[in-house]
């Protein structure tokens, strides 16, 4: 119970911040949303009127609060630029960048930890040599370069998708899909191959520990050891990994979106702050750091719940 | 077993997923052109700002009168006109209608013109005294004559009972406005009802695609059928499943100096850099000789008012820059350029300049930076010493190009000053004979080139890729990106 007080009460203690600095940090960047409406052609005083209307006059904190008063009654504003609700201008983007980075994520885990299995029981010198180098090479290219790779094979060879031409979540589901998943594969590739550095270097370490020694002393096998202890205890650093890459997916979208010409959150995020376009980067930036609290509190409880030491802190 | 089994499921899922994108045949078919910055504007056309947009908006509104892509100015909601001094008599045009099926009446043309005098949208309309509606003639009685004064009824006629023209304008325009969709895109369908020859192809799909990669790929892939202002190396990787047609951009790209900030403010500096920097070799390393070099504030789409003798008028002398500069004293001249960085060919152009002034001895530096803070700091706040940015023609007149630069100007952002020029510039604006006004305008044109007010570089070439199959490609003396005259060949 204090625990679940505890993270609620650290979640918004980051939901304060995050909304607040990014306020904050568009007061003090350059340029403002009148200018960045009007452009070159505008008047002194359709700026000043401009401003008035879209209550850029008030002091910074007065439209801080403005703007919490209409999140908690459902009203994220109207954008800036499109004249449109935020909510509805955000509602088709976020289902695609969701689907997007939960299929990146489902690749990631059900690729990286079958292979990070494998990895962590190799011992052949040679095979452990190529296995690092051809994981180095993976985590190190840039997904957009990947992207572009992809792109080249799937889309222009093979015809297996036309890039560019993203079909509508709505009226063609399963092609929506289809296109994403190339997508997906180009943020999964780096993270799997960390994913699998991790876990293996995670077994290394445990194999080493006393504990691991006493099991082998006392004659058990080695699948035996590492199904039965090393990955027990390897699983909560693991855990607390996925949910740091949940979280990271969200960035690597930002320039995959860009790469495949998704309509999503993060392409929708780098043309609002160009655009200084407040109401939609302040409900963005919200949405990403929901999802980054969302997934380490995630990774906590998931971890409490199976490993008891975590546990015994709560009772005292 | 059950693990076979586990993958047998898995991968057939899999295969769901990859074959799950055959094109359905049910959707009607789209023209795709590709366009680099979403319409995210207001779409109402009196009070839209930004460039791209009025580029695409172009095909959905007309106003009393319409450009053609040689420069001229042709009826459009009217069928014909007078004038007659300062009064301006226009007879509708017979069954037109808006894209919502209501006749355009006397009272919208009414509307729209009063909208935007005393909205300010059309500064030229402060000098209208009337405007009546009668049956179907409307009658503009201007305060005083003024020459240029049909280009600005190109403003567009709207119906004066909708009030959605922000999100879903409606007009007169050969192609009516069907939806947007934020960062995604914006569906165009041939206006059934429209007065003018019907266009060819029926929908237009404008998809945003910001990024140069994706928008190559997209063409190649298919998925994009035409797209405008591509650069030439972008067009040299594009194989030959395109028709490549060059027009001009139609704005003058120069590097702009802040004329009263020392040292700029001394006519030798603005001199030395004019002889220290080759147009010629701007224009053939980095545009691949695609460009027209420029060399005053008019490009040549305007043949009315284009000098061609001005664009050599510093002919490049790196001897003469270290001399003019020596006589000013200004031996070791450092500056910055200022360039709003998501504009990649002034990058490359600055790129070039400050390489051409190591020659005369300038020492110069490049500050990318962000546009918005291009606007507000350079443009808006005028704290810049150099910048390299294109200025384009908001309507079809001189007017447009040269009244910046007149010092009492609010646009005048590099701050020329020019007694010559005021008085140059009063005298056009008074002038009612066309001719006339034409000398004055060149002669306005020749004082900012004689006082190097700016040093010009050149009109950009505007490259557009288009599938083989189809023509009618059409540019105009202004920024426009005309869908209308598009048609697929041998149908």
């Amino acid at each position: 119970m204090r625990y679940a007080l505890g993270k609620l009460g650290t979640f918004l203690v980051t939901m304060f911040l995050v909304s607040a600095l990014t306020f904050v940090a568009f007061a003090v960047i350059p340029g403002d949303p009148a200018t960045a409406k009007l452009g070159t052609e505008a008047t002194p005083e359709q700026l000043e009127a401009l401003r008035q209307e879209m209550g850029l006059n008030e002091p910074l904190p007065v439209r801080y609060l403005k703007w919490v008063a209409g999140f908690f009654s459902g009203d994220l504003g109207t954008s800036y630029k499109y004249n449109t609700p935020v909510g509805e201008l955000l509602g088709p983007k976020l289902r695609v960048t969701l689907a997007l980075s939960l299929m990146s994520f489902f690749l990631i885990v059900v690729i990286a930890l079958p292979v990070g299995l494998f990895a962590a029981g190799v011992e052949n010198k040679t095979v452990l040599g190529i296995g690092s180098a051809v994981n180095q090479l993976l985590m190190a290219v840039p997904p957009f370069f990947t992207g572009i790779i992809l792109t080249w094979v799937f889309s222009l060879t093979l015809h297996l998708f036309i890039h560019g031409d993203f079909p509508s979540m709505d009226s063609n589901l399963p092609g929506a899909l289809h296109y994403l998943f190339y997508a997906a594969v180009a943020i999964a590739i780096p993270r799997i191959a960390m994913t699998v550095r991790m876990m293996k270097s995670t077994a290394d370490g445990e194999e080493k520990k006393d504990y691991v020694r006493t099991v082998y002393s006392k004659g058990a096998a080695k699948s035996l050891v590492m199904a039965g202890h090393i990955l027990k205890n390897a699983v909560p650093p693991i855990v607390s990994f996925l949910a740091q890459t949940l979280a990271e997916i969200i960035a690597a979208s930002i320039v995959v979106e860009q790469v495949f010409a998704i309509p999503g959150l993060g392409r929708f995020l780098v043309s609002s702050i160009s655009g200084r376009d407040y109401p939609v980067v302040e409900a963005i930036v919200v949405i990403i750091a929901f999802w980054v609290v969302l997934a380490g509190t995630l990774a906590d409880l998931i971890n409490l719940a199976i490993d008891p030491r975590l546990r015994k802190g709560d009772k005292r | 077993m059950k693990k076979v089994l586990c993958l047998a499921l898995a991968l057939c899922l899999l295969f769901a997923v990859l074959s799950g994108c055959k094109k359905t045949d049910n959707e009607e078919s789209y023209f795709t052109v590709a366009i680099a910055q979403d319409l995210d504007d207001t779409l109402d056309p009196h009070l839209v700002v930004a460039a791209g947009t009025k580029e695409v908006m172009f095909n959905v509104f007309e106003g009393l009168l319409k450009p053609t892509p040689e420069g001229n100015l042709v009826p459009a909601v009217c069928s014909s006109y007078t004038v007659d001094g300062t009064k301006y008599t226009f007879t509708l045009r017979d069954g037109i209608k808006f894209h919502n099926g209501r006749p355009v009446t006397a009272e919208d043309v009414v509307y729209s013109i009063t909208r935007c005098r005393d909205g300010g949208y059309v500064s030229a309309f402060s000098n209208i005294s009337e405007v009546k509606g009668e049956g179907n003639t409307v009658t503009i009685t201007l305060k005083e004559p003024m020459v240029e004064f049909a280009a600005y009824l190109t403003c567009a006629i709207i119906p004066r009972d909708y009030a959605d023209q922000a999100t879903a304008p409606i007009g007169t325009g050969p192609y009516k406005f069907v939806s947007r969709s934020a960062q995604e895109n914006v569906i165009l369908q041939a206006f059934d009802d429209y007065w003018g020859a019907k266009p060819k192809i029926r929908n237009i799909r404008l998809r945003i695609i910001e990024n140069g990669d994706s928008l190559l790929m997209s063409l190649k892939s298919g998925a994009v059928d035409m797209a405008s202002h591509l650069t030439s190396t972008q067009v040299k990787g594009l194989g030959d499943g395109f028709d490549i047609v060059q027009g001009n951009m139609n704005l003058v790209q120069a590097l702009y100096l802040n004329n009263v900030r020392a040292p700029f403010d001394d006519i030798r500096v603005r001199q030395a850099l004019s002889y220290a920097i080759d147009k010629h070799e701007i224009i053939n390393h980095v545009f691949d000789g695609y460009g027209s070099p420029l060399g005053s504030s008019m490009y040549p789409a305007f043949s009315k008012y284009f000098l061609p003798e001005l664009t050599d008028y510093y002919k490049t002398d790196v001897q003469k820059a270290r001399d003019l500069l020596k006589e000013a004293g200004y031996e070791n001249l450092s500056f910055r350029i200022t360039v709003p960085s998501n504009y990649q060919p002034h990058m490359d152009t600055a790129t070039v300049i400050v390489e051409q002034l190591k020659r005369a001895g300038i020492n110069a530096s490049i500050e990318p930076v962000e546009w918005e803070t291009w606007v507000s700091r350079v443009y808006s706040g005028r704290d810049f010493e150099t910048t390299v940015v294109g200025f384009d023609a908001s309507t079809m007149t001189a007017r447009a190009l040269l009244e910046r630069f007149g010092s009492a100007n609010g646009k005048n952002f590099i701050g020329y000053k020019s007694e010559k020029y005021d008085e140059l510039l009063k005298k056009a604006l008074a002038e009612y004979d066309d001719a006339k006004q034409t000398e004055y305008f060149k002669a306005m044109e020749r004082d900012l080139t004689e006082n190097a007010a700016n040093v010009y570089i050149q009109d950009l070439a505007d490259l557009v890729a288009v599938r083989k199959g189809v023509s009618g490609v059409r540019f105009y003396p202004i920024y426009v990106l005309d869908l209308s005259g598009l048609e697929y060949e041998g149908k």
